[in-house]
């Protein structure tokens, strides 16, 4: 009864196995990935020339709430829906337990209940956009064509700043339904992370003290912490802009004596986090693929586990930088730059650690090592315009312009999803035991560099020329780096379909692999190697000692 | 694509030409870098960001140069046998210290530029600017109150000919007189927007409830454009601001109008 597996209805909809959880979250990322991907399809094709070509209303006018609503609903996907789920739900809940010598999560149901919290959470936020419509307003006869399925939406940026977020700006539900799939994410997020907490702590195989453990669990262990302590004042927020909307509170009402202000105090005291919380896990993968495929310990491990603690530790002084033009006080905005500009100094540790874990290596190049030296120099681009933008006097110039949609992509769209193709090219044997055709990742590396490079470079030209963020239109000397980030996308795009080939046919017929397919050594081995690919239902019956 | 690159390469050779045909405070085609300056913030702000400029290049060119040398010394091919080493501590000491100096040389010019921006000791004068759904409202309170409402031009309506510029022209202008410290007060009437002209060096959120304060001095004549930098709703993308710069005089009498 080594490998009792229960029946198909059991074991993927009231799964309480971490690694079934894992692949239900991976596979929930991937297919909104599509769904937020589409998207930035959908606006790069809008933006490619100028004038406003595909999102018209009925009349041929440009339908700025149907671009705000897809701009917001991209946003919110990418970060609540995509790399979460995909770096933590997935890849945390497959090799968290798997790394440290566990047999599972601490709380196998609470791990159930975190995952089927995002499904509905995500059919919410998908769901907004259907009220309102002429559809559910006027009934049936009303429809003429697909458009008319579709009410306004939720066109608040993934930011949801009052009054435009409050009945002023959106009197329809569109909002109260993405307000209620935050909170269910929420609660996905806060239950996952404190089942992760408890499982490092106290989980861990004999003999792994904090110190020796793999710094993919460091990552996650400080993520969970960052989640806990952030995601309730995002709930509080927006629930106090859930009670303004509908019950006559005045919280953010100027006119009841509330502050829009104080919304984005809140928001951004989450928010900040929430990027590290993106980006935490991401470090870890890469530290574990550097290791391995340079055949070298680690180098400054200790160094490179403290760098995390304290990004996540200062990750929560800095949330005002987001906030430089609201009229914050002179003083306030020095603070905040100086403290931004701190987090500098450990993700420098970081990038050079892992330059120093190559040196002196013995490196193949398969996909998960491009992805992950790929990640290292494009998070060192990101890194680098984050300095800039730090700077609370440079700001006004560059503040809600495309250098910070350059800038926020090259560490998320270029960092997080670069770490989360690699992690799913080193794990995907262990998590199916089958393995990629190679030349076949090596492709989707090369189509994906070169196409993110050619969306989101032109756009740090176009944020220092001055073109502001969630426009659906610019003005016309804007057109030409804009023609070169849409043909970017449309690569990138055909990357995606490549990368989908290769996963089904990964899934289907890859070459079946056994225990350690990387020939991970010794210095660079961690738990998940030992085990068969895929690993057994029920892992390490025989607990694993550790040196 | 054909279309793309030709216009690519034609609007460098001619890039000198296209300098003096635009007006003075607007983006240009194929702009690489911030918009001329047309005030003194805005020319700091320009400075600084020189500097960043080959402080943030030089940080990325040194990490490449690092990657490419680690990629090709130690492929597997090239180096068969691993090293072991995974410490140094004088190394780590170094690229901890090093950034640290990094940021002290940048953090002094950019705290004396964020308190050079932040408002003027003596203002000669004040703006007054509000954000609505989806236009701008001035007023000159020190010039018998005179306001008015500012909204973009139509795209159908745009007139090339009066150098009138899609997007970006608006119905009423805003004059405001050259070499004056003008105080701009900025704030909103429904959701949140936010005043950017970015040849001015401008930025300032416009917040229902709350009066923001920002400066400005125009050091030459022009017309200087900037754009709603705040989402606020579906013609967020609609309500541009246009700011005609002239003489002292001609603006006494265009006050006085």
């Amino acid at each position: 009864m080594a490998d009792h597996k229960p029946g198909f209805f059991s074991r993927w909809f009231m799964s309480t196995n971490h690694k079934d959880i894992g692949t239900l979250y991976i596979i929930f990322s991937i297919i909104a990935a599509l769904i937020g991907g589409g998207f930035s399809m959908i606006m790069r094709m809008e933006l490619q020339e100028p004038g406003v070509q595909f999102l018209t209303d009925a009349a041929g006018n440009p339908n700025g709430q149907m671009w705000n609503a897809i701009v917001s609903a991209h946003g919110l996907i990418m970060v609540f829906f995509v790399v979460m789920p995909g770096l933590i739900g997935g890849f945390g809940n497959w090799f968290v337990p798997l790394m440290i010598g566990a047999p599972d999560m601490a709380f196998p149901r609470l791990n159930n209940i975190s995952f089927w919290l995002i499904v509905p959470a995500f059919l919410l936020l998908l769901a907004s956009a259907l009220v309102g419509s002429p559809l559910m307003t006027q009934g049936l006869d009303a429809v003429q064509s697909w458009m008319d399925l579709l009410g306004p939406g939720a066109g608040t940026g993934w930011t949801v700043y009052p009054p435009l977020s409050s009945t002023l700006g959106h009197p329809e539900m569109a909002v109260d339904l993405a307000i209620f799939a935050l909170h269910l994410a929420g609660a996905s997020s806060i239950l996952g992370a404190a089942n992760f907490i408890t499982t490092i702590f106290n989980m861990r195989a004999p003999g792994m003290t904090l110190h020796k453990m793999p710094l993919f669990v460091w990552g996650m262990l400080i993520t969970s912490f960052l989640l806990v302590l952030s995601v309730p004042v995002l709930g509080g927020a927006i629930t106090m802009l859930l009670t303004d909307r509908n019950f006559g509170t005045s919280f953010f009402n100027p006119e009841g004596g509330g502050d829009p202000l104080l919304y984005q105090h809140l928001f951004w005291f989450f928010g900040h986090p929430e990027v590290y919380i993106m980006i935490l896990p991401a470090f870890g993968i890469i530290s574990h693929i550097v290791s391995v495929f340079s055949q070298r310990p680690i180098f400054g491990y200790l160094g490179m586990a403290y760098a995390m603690v304290s990004i996540g530790f200062v990750g929560f002084i800095v949330w005002a930088h987001h906030m430089y033009t609201t009229g914050l006080d002179v003083d306030t905005r020095a603070y905040f730059t100086a403290a931004t500009m701190i987090i500098a100094v450990p993700t420098g540790v970081k990038i050079f650690s892992w330059i120093a874990t190559m040196w002196g290596g013995s490196i193949s190049f398969k996909t998960p090592m491009l992805f992950a030296i790929g990640f290292i120099f494009l998070f060192t681009v990101g890194g680098v315009t984050g300095v800039v933008l730090s700077n609370a006097g440079m700001d006004t110039a560059l503040h809600d312009t495309y250098y910070v949609v350059a800038h926020f992509h090259y560490v998320l769209s270029l960092g997080a999803v670069f770490a989360l193709f690699a992690g799913y090219y080193y794990w995907i044997g262990k998590i199916s035991g089958r393995q990629y055709p190679e030349w076949m990742g090596v492709v989707h590396f090369w189509m994906t560099f070169i196409g993110v490079n050619l969306i989101f470079f032109p756009q740090h030209f176009l944020g220092l020329q001055g073109m502001p963020r969630r426009y659906i239109d610019y003005p016309d000397a804007y057109a030409g780096w804009n023609e070169i980030s849409s043909y970017g996308a449309y690569l990138t795009g055909i990357a995606t379909v490549w990368f989908l080939v290769t996963a089904l046919y990964t899934m289907f017929a890859g070459r079946k692999v056994g225990e350690n397919y990387w020939d991970a050594k010794p210095q660079s081995m961690t738990l998940e190697w030992t085990l068969s690919s895929p690993p057994p239902f029920h892992q390490f019956e025989i607990q694993p000692k550790v040196k | 694509m054909l279309k793309t690159l030709s216009s690519f390469f034609l609007s460098v050779l001619v890039m000198a030409q296209v300098n003096l045909a635009f007006a003075d405070g607007m983006p240009k085609p194929w702009g690489l870098g911030l918009q001329e300056s047309a005030s003194p913030s805005h020319a700091r702000i320009t400075e600084f960001h020189d500097m960043m400029l080959w402080i943030i290049s030089a940080v990325v060119l040194f990490v490449f140069l690092l990657l490419v040398y680690v990629v090709v010394r130690y492929s597997k091919e090239v180096n068969k046998k691993p090293e072991t080493f995974t410490h140094h501590v004088l190394l780590e000491v170094i690229w901890t210290v090093i950034p640290v100096v990094i940021l002290i040389v940048i953090a002094v010019p950019s705290f004396k530029l964020l308190y050079y921006t932040d408002r003027t000791a003596e203002p000669e004068m004040t703006l007054k600017v509000t954000g609505y759904q989806w236009y701008w409202g001035y007023e000159y309170p020190d010039h018998d109150d005179k306001s008015f409402s500012a909204y973009m031009i139509p795209d159908a309506e745009i007139n090339a000919d009066k150098g009138e510029v899609r997007l970006l022209s608006t119905d009423e202008k805003v004059v405001l007189p050259v070499d004056t410290n003008i105080q701009i007060l900025v704030t909103a009437a429904d959701v949140i927007h936010s005043f950017a002209v970015p040849s001015l060096g401008l930025k300032t959120d416009a917040i229902p409830g709350r009066l923001n304060e920002t400066w400005v001095r125009i050091e030459k004549p022009g017309v200087y454009y900037g754009q709603c930098s705040e989402l606020c709703g579906k013609d967020h993308a609609y309500m541009p601001i246009e700011i005609h710069a002239v003489s002292k005089e001609d603006f006494q009498a265009w006050a006085q109008k």
